[in-house]
């Protein structure tokens, strides 16, 4: 491997590093910051903002990795086994939603609407995943509250992402 | 932002609005369950559309509930402040309470 090609694959490792990093750090940030509308277990799901980010400027490998790298810490750091479960479930589906509404050529979406897919599959999962684990049917009638929820979130995420690309390190090497 | 973003948000906030709602009618026409605990021991369970009478006996006094027309209350008891009998329905929120025979009637959807 030349100095040059080695060079450039420190600095990607490094960039990823702090990718998760940043994912792990929003992800805690929000946690703590309630948001007072009433409704439970409502968040802005900032982490997916690097998400989406990682999957526009670099490969869909990259940003699962720094997705899964993500739950994997937050659980270590500050989590417990279900919670763990939870993100996990909420975070793989969201995440090939996202891979697959990306890559669809007609209809196309642009990074909002991959986002938006993204918030909402992410909660249907993590409902899902409350309905199998808690055995109680009736937590079902969260769920057009948390598809709403998803899609506001998921369009001002998408939007801060569409902006976010625009920066010159972002732009595909 | 494309087009066909803001086609998919709108896509997906009217079809929860239409599922909220016809949730909501679902939830609403279902009957509920009228249970009866004694001493916070579960008493009886009746369904709260069809009319009946229920004469609970604790072992401290006894409360007649009727259930007619999908809302239950107590007629009479044997308490001296008829408290329960006073509260009038029970519906999700509001449970009929009688501390002297320690009975309480509550709704559950």
């Amino acid at each position: 491997m030349s100095d040059k090609s080695s060079a450039k694959y420190a600095k990607k490792i490094a960039f990823c590093g702090v990718m998760t990093a940043l994912a792990i750090v929003f992800g805690y940030v929000e946690h703590l910051i309630p948001i007072p509308i009433g409704i439970y277990g409502i968040k802005l799901g900032l982490a997916n903002l690097v998400v989406v980010v990682m999957l526009y400027s670099f490969n869909w490998y990259t940003a699962l990795s720094i997705n899964l790298l993500r739950i994997f810490i937050s659980f270590l750091l500050f989590g417990s086994a279900t919670s763990f479960l939870y993100s996990l479930i909420g975070g793989i589906l969201s995440f090939f939603i996202m891979l697959l509404i990306k890559s669809l050529k007609k209809p196309s979406f642009s990074a909002v609407g991959v986002s938006i897919c993204g918030a909402v599959i992410h909660n249907l999962g993590q409902l899902f995943a409350a309905v199998l684990l808690l055995d109680e049917l009736r937590i079902a009638f969260y769920l057009p509250v948390l598809i709403i929820v998803g899609a506001i979130t998921g369009t001002l995420i998408g939007i801060t992402a569409t902006y976010i690309l625009k920066a010159p390190i972002f732009k595909k090497t | 932002m494309k087009k066909n973003d803001i086609i998919l948000l709108a896509v997906i906030i009217v079809a929860s609005c239409v599922l909220l709602t016809v949730f909501c009618i679902a939830y609403l026409g279902s009957g509920g369950e009228v249970v009866v605990k004694v001493d916070g021991k579960e008493y009886a369970r009746l369904p709260l559309d069809r009319d009946a009478e229920l004469r609970i006996d604790s072992g401290h006094g006894y409360n007649l509930l009727i259930i007619k027309d999908g809302k239950a209350f107590i007629s009479d008891a044997s308490c001296p402040d008829l408290i329960c009998v006073k509260t009038g329905y029970a519906d999700e929120l509001k449970s009929i309470v009688c501390l002297p025979n320690k009975v309480t009637v509550s709704i559950e959807k």
